[in-house]
């Protein structure tokens, strides 16, 4: 059974159609770079996966037991600038029903280098801390289902590295992994499924092969416009 | 589980509020002072006071609870905290009903701090067989406040002018719940029978809370 099933999806913001009759069969344990101009509806696609925006026509079915296990890393970092760092990951552990939020917490601010740093304010954090904030909350309950959009984009090196990293220890366990990006060579190298869209469709949808990695460029100009 | 997320919601927006104090400083001083504006252009001896006090004060908190509930989902913008909240398991209901419930303890607080302020200003009698009426029907008259609030503050939370069009979108479907509660509140300080008004209030509050809870789901993913 499919991790995650997309069936003829449409999505119109007023009379333009963002996305148009996509269709994927996402298999459990694949990590799928989901690439894309700009405009390409990559991101417009995440957010219905996400729970965040209803398809205008079609149906998005994800696999019973990975219904409540998302985690989503997107635009926004997703946490509050009032609160530190610990307050905000026990706050998202608790809203996950996690059993020691706390600890948890303790563990992921450990894991993205931000321990030191648990009870300081996420206003007063640096742009690449923030953003370390936010992939620890992405990652804190141990999602089944990832899906990151543009995860890379304004990362500092370190945060980059954690990525990475924690993205690769996912895939290894089996998780699915659902990425939109622009920077083709990282996300080619962590991803076992590329999908293109091109203008609200999927042109090309299949396994990740050697030849992709050897030449970025070679999936656009196969399956692309130009 | 529902009640674990609402109490999770309802305790992080005090907590960010009583951090920040944005809502609470506005609320606070907008109340005080209109309350007090008020008093230098009545004559707080007079009977006709007791007439219109209800009024007075119910218009003072509605406009006091505009400036709660702008703040309630606009608080989750910032960062995108929203789609975080919307994309974890917490259903749309738990987080309606943990943000009203914590809207509700705001414009509470500072209608409790506001009272004594107006009792002493308008000369109001207030006598000890007062304060469980007059508290039962302010409890009762902020939440019809706030759980419609809390909807519209939901609904135009992405609109470039939410400031304007909060108030303007809430004020009218709040008009039952206020006229009540005026109502209410001027029969407890002429020491009168409270009537059908804490009935209705009361109809009001249940009927206006399960609506919110129901649709509140569709205004927020559409």
């Amino acid at each position: 059974m499919n991790a995650l099933e997309i069936d003829g999806v449409w999505k119109y913001f007023g009379d333009f159609p963002a996305l148009r009759d996509v269709a994927l069969s996402i298999a459990p344990g694949s990590a799928l770079a989901l690439l894309g101009r700009n405009g390409a509806g990559k991101t417009t696609l995440l957010r219905i996966l996400a729970g965040l925006s209803r398809p205008s026509r079609g149906s998005v079915k994800f696999q019973g037991k990975l219904q409540g296990s998302i985690g989503i890393l997107g635009h926004g970092i997703g946490v509050y600038d009032e609160l530190s760092a610990v307050e905000n990951l026990t706050l998202f552990g608790r809203l996950h029903n996690l059993p020691n939020p706390r600890k948890r917490a303790d563990e992921m601010l450990e894991r993205v280098g931000l321990s030191r740093v648990r009870d300081g304010l996420a206003r007063e954090f640096s742009r690449g801390m923030r953003q370390r904030l936010a992939v620890g909350r992405a990652f804190l309950h141990d999602p089944e289902v990832l899906l990151l959009d543009e995860p890379f984009t304004a990362l500092d090196d370190r945060a980059i590295a954690v990525l990475q990293s924690m993205i690769k220890e996912m895939r290894d366990q089996g998780r699915t992994i659902i990425m939109s990006t622009h920077q083709l060579r990282e996300a080619l190298e962590l991803a076992s499924h590329v999908a293109l869209l091109q203008r609200g469709q999927i042109v090309h949808a299949g396994e990740r092969t050697q030849q992709m990695l050897d030449d970025t460029g070679w999936l656009y100009r196969t399956y692309g416009d130009n | 589980m529902f009640l674990q997320q609402v109490w999770t919601i309802a305790a992080k927006d005090l907590h960010s509020e009583l951090r920040t104090k944005e809502a609470w400083n506005a609320s606070i001083a907008f109340t005080v002072v209109i309350l007090l504006l008020f008093s230098f252009a009545f004559d707080p001896s007079s009977e006709q006071i007791r007439e219109f006090s209800g009024g007075l004060l119910w218009m003072t908190y509605a406009f006091a609870g505009a400036l709660v509930l702008n703040r309630s989902f606009a608080r989750e913008l910032q960062n995108d905290c929203l789609d975080a909240l919307i994309a974890s398991p917490v259903s749309s209901a738990a987080l309606f009903t943990g943000k009203a419930f914590a809207n509700f303890a705001l414009l509470f607080a500072v209608e409790l701090v506001s009272l004594p302020v107006f009792v002493l200003f308008y000369n109001v009698p207030f006598g000890a067989g007062k304060y469980l009426p007059m508290l039962l029907v302010m409890a009762l008259g902020t939440w019809g406040l706030t759980v419609i609030g809390t909807l519209f503050s939901a609904l135009t939370v992405n609109l470039r002018l939410r400031e304007l069009m909060l108030p303007t979108l809430v004020y009218p479907m709040m008009i039952p719940a206020l006229i009540a509660a005026m109502t209410i509140t001027t029969n407890v300080l002429a020491g009168n029978d409270l009537g059908f008004g804490m009935r209705f209030l009361v109809s009001f509050d249940i009927i206006f809370t399960l609506l919110a809870v129901v649709f509140v789901d569709t205004v927020l993913v559409g």
